[in-house]
């Protein structure tokens, strides 16, 4: 059995960062793990989507449709978008943050009105995490990555603190470590 | 995982969590490579930025591929095991001098690791690199993940000295871009005894009265890979239960097969190229039927056809797009006559709206745009780079995208095929200072010499951009950061021929004096190019500025700003409102993110009510 997770967002968010952050921990818990950097042009606003496969042997990289544990959105159409690889039981974290794109504002294309409304509708667990929110109230939109990770560390099949420890290990200690410790903090808060 | 470490690394093996790229450069590093040249291009780009991060290696970003694969052979002439890097596009640029490298070979190990793009994610086509393997007799290896990079990049130094010929490491996205885990080991000394360059003029001297016995040597050649290729322990049968479906596969989709169908016997293909053609004859001799798996073409399935076993192939899979686990399993339903139960529970993807990739906030090439955007009767031949994405929205601003510096060459064959044409109208190519140096400077040249008639514009952003910006002669700095002598772009094309008043610099952040100098040289009935002055937004050299506000008491709402494009600018409110006279028009009030702007200023001079200021 593993362990399939989404971490899905758009460009410039870290959504890869956060994947590796995630698969790293569970190699260091004993597992194997894979992780997918298949992004095409994505660095340029546009859609990004790691899949990390963790369990005890892997053969594919890539998540089969209806089969993922946990799906973490930081941002709530692109949640919307990859909701079809959730497995039945699977759950949504999903940023309520929105990053409407030109396509939208223009009127070419139609935001969602309500993704987490949607995906309940059809059956899914979410939970909302105002990671952004949290972020910009901590002094910092970027630091929404780490809230982001502190919301699922209690739905990975590692210790909550291998994550932390992950996530921190990139700042080497200093102000930058102990405010992404804090926004770690706070999402795991939000998620409980 | 079907990894096999060389027995000189096993000792002190590391276990490492690496991407495909990341890990044949790793394996070349330990086989002792000292020289890497490469010209970046997705899916394969991060080959030679990983190994100029190690020591021991001159890594260099080379201005083509085909002139990195000669440097590469020049190292290998050498004695030095040298390593060539490119996406599976770039393989055509080098096919000149691959040619011929099938027949000379080489001396010291020489790998050419080309990426193929299967899903064609960021290229033009998708494309089968393991042609060239058959074209050009080489042996390829396919690697299924990033163990197997790691592993078969290290031996196939050995393999290519031994028989005296480059070998093509295989790649895919989904073996370039996925983290797994492998052991890596130390790195082997580079032989000295390998060293000295020898004077060889039958072997290096290409001339006709050499060919001959060079294509005996080749014939002999391509037997003895033969041989190796069928006793490869990369070449594996693997038994199964399950005799219905027996698989031969190679690459990536190798984990497809088995995760699909974990029961099948499967010859997974490593040492794919010769094909060894007799352990395909005992898999057929203990399954039902066989289905060949291949990205992207039916390469092994005509071999073997050929060979005369019945397989399956791609007349049951689809000629595109990647093997994944799904698509195996609903081939093999159809190919079974059954329902196909797998594929009618798989939940189906809720349409989102999409997100295009754009220009940067602040990036010059949007004031090239701004302009090119509006020109109503004008042809815009685009290149190869992030400018390509002039093509989308909101400027919709070219009529072609070919490949690597063919924007020039286009709009020049339409220029002389215009020119007596009543409707003729004016011919523009877009190239950025990278691909022009790539590919572009020929086909100046040719406009030139040919006495045409094109208004190139060459946006020089002094970065290799849409890659991750990387260094190019036009930079002034090399891979390994050291200074280099920054090539003068208009020196460089008034030796192409272009007359001195026909060569400009502008600033495309100054909207009205570009357009003025745009609208001067497309009149000009002479070729004209126009270089553009501002760096990457990314680049060390840009300038960040104070971000800008709208003051809203001074918009109007014309919504003029959003033709710059910039994605810092987001609409708040539209409105659609009907004019004294009669005439209905769509308004549109906006904001400016402060967090992406980076106070380029373009919106501003967009702007005819001052309504745009910094804040």
């Amino acid at each position: 059995m593993t362990t399939d997770v989404l971490v899905v967002g758009i460009g410039g968010q870290g959504v890869m960062t956060a994947a590796e952050a995630i698969a790293r921990a569970a190699l260091e818990a004993g597992y194997e793990a894979s992780k997918t950097e298949v992004t095409g042009m994505s660095q340029r606003g546009g859609v990004v989507c790691s899949q990390v496969r963790i369990g005890e042997r892997i053969e594919a990289s890539e998540i089969r449709p209806g089969t993922a544990r946990l799906l973490i959105a930081f941002e709530a159409a692109e949640g919307l978008r990859w909701s079809h690889y959730l497995a039945p039981d699977g759950c949504a974290l999903l940023d309520s943050w929105r990053a409407v794109p030109p396509v939208v504002s223009s009127g070419v294309h139609q935001y969602p009105a309500d993704p987490a409304a949607e995906l309940r509708a059809a059956g899914r667990q979410v939970r909302e995490i105002e990671a952004r929110g949290t972020a910009e109230r901590l002094g910092d939109a970027r630091l929404a990555n780490s809230v982001m990770l502190g919301a699922a560390a209690a739905s990975l099949p590692f210790p909550e603190q291998a994550l932390r420890e992950q996530v921190l290990r990139r700042f080497a200690g200093g102000e930058l470590a102990a405010r992404n410790a804090a926004a770690f903090d706070a999402g795991r808060v939000l998620a409980a | 995982m079907s990894a096999m470490l060389p027995a000189s690394a096993r000792s002190t093996t590391r276990r490492e969590f690496l991407s495909g790229n990341q890990a044949a450069a790793r394996g070349a590093w330990e086989a002792g490579v000292e020289v890497a040249a490469a010209y970046p291009g997705t899916p394969s780009t991060e080959i030679l930025e990983t190994l100029a991060e190690l020591p021991g290696v001159y890594a260099e970003w080379s201005t083509n591929e085909k002139v990195a694969l000669e440097v590469a052979l020049g190292a290998s002439m050498t004695g030095r095991r040298a390593i060539t890097a490119m996406k599976h596009v770039g393989l055509n640029v080098a096919a000149d001098s691959l040619m011929t490298m099938g027949l000379v070979g080489v001396k010291a190990g020489l790998v050419i690791a080309v990426s193929d793009d299967i899903g064609f994610s960021s290229s033009q086509n998708e494309q089968d690199s393991r042609f060239w393997g058959r074209f050009v007799h080489l042996p390829v290896l396919e690697p299924a993940d990033a163990a197997e990079a790691y592993a078969m990049a290290r031996e196939a130094f050995v393999l290519s000295e031994r028989h005296q010929v480059p070998v093509l490491l295989r790649l895919t996205t989904r073996v370039s871009h996925v983290k797994r885990t492998l052991h890596t080991g130390e790195r082997e000394a580079p032989d000295p005894s390998r060293h000295g360059y020898r004077r060889d003029v039958e072997r290096w001297i290409i001339t006709p009265n050499h060919v001959g016995k060079r294509l005996e040597l080749r014939a002999q050649r391509d037997a003895a890979l033969a041989e190796e290729a069928a006793a490869s322990s990369w070449n594996v049968l693997e038994p199964g239960t399950d005799r219905t479906v027996g698989f031969v596969v190679s690459g990536a989709a190798y984990h497809a097969v088995r995760e699909a169908f974990p029961r099948a016997p499967v010859l997974k293909l490593g040492f794919s190229h010769p094909l060894p053609v007799s352990l395909a004859h005992r898999l057929a001799a203990t399954v039902d039927r066989i289905v060949v798996v291949e990205e992207s073409e039916p390469v092994a399935e005509t071999e073997l056809k050929a060979a005369g076993i019945a397989v399956h192939g791609k007349d049951v899979l689809p000629s595109q797009g990647e093997m994944t686990a799904p698509v195996l399993e609903r081939a093999v339903e159809r190919l079974l006559g059954r329902a196909p139960a797998s594929v009618a529970g798989m939940p189906k993807p809720r349409p989102v709206f999409p997100r295009p990739p754009t220009l940067c906030a602040g990036c010059p090439y949007m004031g090239v745009y701004f302009w090119l955007g509006q020109l109503k009767n004008a042809i815009i031949c685009g290149d190869i780079g992030c400018y390509t994405l002039g093509c989308g929205e909101p400027w919709n601003a070219m009529d072609s995208i070919i490949s690597m510096g063919a924007s020039l060459g286009v709009a020049h064959g339409m220029a002389k095929a215009f020119a007596s044409d009543a409707a003729a109208k004016p011919v523009l190519a877009v190239i950025g200072d990278s691909t022009f140096l790539h590919t572009g400077m020929p086909a100046l040249a040719n406009i030139t010499y040919q006495g045409g008639n094109v208004t190139v514009l060459l946006l020089d952003n002094r970065a290799t951009a849409m890659t991750g910006g990387q260094d190019n002669p036009g930079t002034g700095h090399r891979l390994d950061g050291t200074s280099a002598p920054r090539l003068d772009f208009a020196k460089l094309v008034e030796a192409l021929g272009v007359r001195p008043e026909r060569v400009r610099v502008a600033d495309p952040y100054e909207l009205p004096t570009f357009f003025k100098v745009l609208r001067e040289e497309m009149k000009a009935p002479e070729p004209s190019v126009i270089i553009t002055t501002r760096p990457c937004v990314l680049s060390r050299d840009f300038e960040h500025r104070r971000p800008l506000s709208v003051r809203d008491e001074q918009c109007n709402g014309c919504a003029r700003c959003l033709d710059v494009g910039c994605p810092a600018i987001t609409v708040r409110r539209r409105e659609r409102q009907e004019r004294a006279s009669g005439k209905v028009v769509d308004l549109a009030w906006v904001r400016i993110e402060r967090a992406l702007c980076t106070g380029c200023d373009l919106c501003a001079k967009a702007c005819a009510r001052g309504a745009i200021v910094a804040s």
